[in-house]
């Protein structure tokens, strides 16, 4: 066990918080680019308080259009892009494009249905006092549904954890990386156990702390 | 005062188009304590969503002390929006929001003094009667004290009109009757002209001085409560009090 650790300790650790890295950055940045997204699919559906029934279907497509595309194909699809812009296409950083590129979407879904759950009523009250759209969406909207959307953040983030593995078997670091070139490559089964758990342990560790902000924060269940 | 003019709704329904409001005409005086009844289906919260604007009316007029709504959009009728209050049967509270912050809402949405909200809110608690409660959540609030909020949120701009649509159907009769005093109260220290719509004829008996009666998407009773409850003239106001009485009698 101490010799493994001192073989491996190092290059685990690394490995987990590069896997960390990959996870919150673009996390951070695709709820830059979907919150508002999908703020924009709720208000302007049929029935939203902003309704553009085209614009809606439109935009929805082009949003489920990006949905589909599975995270692998689209990684190596994005790879001249990524090039382009990061200046490599290889590394824990480069990974942050298609990373985000991909949960953007998958973000504004998420945005989308936990706002969707806020009350019709609540909405049509505050125009009656006279609120702007601008004042629905940020005082009403957005605060009435914050217990849900921490639980969306929840799943997005482990969402783009599970898509760090892949661009990890790809050149990028972090656990996918290890367990693929020491436990797949080289056929070390104790390294592939470890960075298993290491993903199982993290993985608990998010669904944990977030899970517990989301209900420390609804303010219906007191 | 609100003159009501003609006032025609209809609604594209799956079905061909659907007629809700038809020719409605009625006036409602400062001071009024005004209620609008009428059973299930026959117009009234659509009547009051169009008052409130909510709905846009097909045809007709509603003139807010001289004031047409109907045409009025933007920052006007923003601004018209402020000076009536809205108090609904499900209260729409926010719910991850205290009692004071729900209260303060209407304020902080135009530029208003922090200080001059915290005075204000107080005020509004003081008078509803849920000082002790400012820091609670709605979760944790009867239905009575939620519609006790409710009426102070929406009071908090000094509103010359308050509509409530159904404001006692969800609760019981003693928190009811509770409320209704608040109205009342309301009403006479306050000078609010009060907009009630409901299907409970004990809530017009109680504290309305004037009513309409809505069957079929019309007007087809109004005047002075006291004189419609002792000579209904119309069917259904017939049926809605006299059956009303009887059925008391029989509960004795």
């Amino acid at each position: 066990m101490s010799e493994f650790l001192s073989r491996y300790g190092v290059l685990l650790l690394n490995g987990t918080l590069e896997s960390l890295y990959m996870t919150l950055v673009p996390t951070l940045l695709a709820y830059v680019i979907g919150l508002p997204l999908g703020v924009l699919l709720t208000v302007t559906k049929p029935g939203g308080f902003m309704e553009t029934p085209q614009f809606n279907a439109a935009f929805g497509w082009l949003v489920n259009i990006f949905r589909s595309i599975p995270f692998m194909i689209l990684m190596l699809f994005l790879t001249p892009f990524t090039r382009a812009v990061m200046g490599t296409s290889i590394g824990a950083s480069a990974a942050n494009l298609p990373l985000t590129v991909a949960a953007a979407p998958f973000v504004a879904r998420m945005v989308e249905q936990s706002l969707e759950e806020v009350d019709g009523g609540v909405i049509e009250a505050a125009r009656c006092m006279g609120a702007t759209n601008w004042q629905i969406i940020t005082r009403v909207l957005l605060v009435e549904s914050v217990p849900s959307l921490l639980r969306g953040l929840t799943i997005s983030t482990i969402t783009v954890f599970g898509y760090t593995a892949i661009t990890g078997a790809v050149g990028a670091g972090g656990l996918g990386n290890i367990a693929f070139r020491f436990g797949y490559q080289r056929y070390q089964q104790s390294v592939m156990y470890a960075s298993l758990a290491l993903v199982i342990l993290v993985v608990c560790l998010i669904q944990t702390v977030f899970g517990h902000l989301a209900s420390k924060a609804d303010k219906r269940n007191r | 005062m609100i003159e009501i003019k003609h006032l025609t709704k209809e609604f594209n329904d799956k079905s061909g188009k659907v007629v809700a409001l038809r020719d409605v005409t009625a006036t409602i005086q400062d001071g009024d304590i005004f209620g609008i009844i009428g059973m299930s289906g026959a117009g009234k919260s659509t009547l009051l969503r169009c008052l409130c604007l909510l709905e846009q009316p097909t045809g007709g007029d509603i003139l807010l002390d001289g004031e047409n709504l109907v045409r009025m959009n933007g920052a006007r009728l923003r601004a018209a929006r402020r000076r009536m209050g809205v108090v609904f049967q499900g209260y729409n509270l926010l719910m991850q929001k205290t009692v004071f912050d729900n209260v303060a809402f209407p304020l902080r949405l135009s530029k208003n003094d922090p200080a001059a909200v915290k005075a204000r809110v107080t005020e509004l608690l003081e008078i509803v009667g849920l000082a002790d409660r400012a820091g609670a959540y709605p979760s944790q609030l009867s239905g009575g004290q939620k519609q006790r909020v409710a009426l102070a949120r929406a009071l908090a701009t000094n509103p010359s009109v308050l509509l409530c649509d159904e404001p006692t159907s969800a609760l019981d009769a003693l928190t009811t009757q509770s409320v209704l005093a608040l109205l009342k109260k309301i009403n006479a220290e306050l000078g609010v002209t009060i907009v009630i719509i409901t299907h409970e004829l004990g809530v017009v008996r109680s504290i309305c001085n004037r009513m309409v009666v809505i069957d079929e998407s019309r007007v087809v009773e109004q005047g002075d409560v006291a004189e419609i409850f002792a000579h209904p003239q119309s069917a259904i106001a017939r049926q809605l009090i006299l059956g009303g009485a009887i059925k008391e009698k029989e509960e004795g």
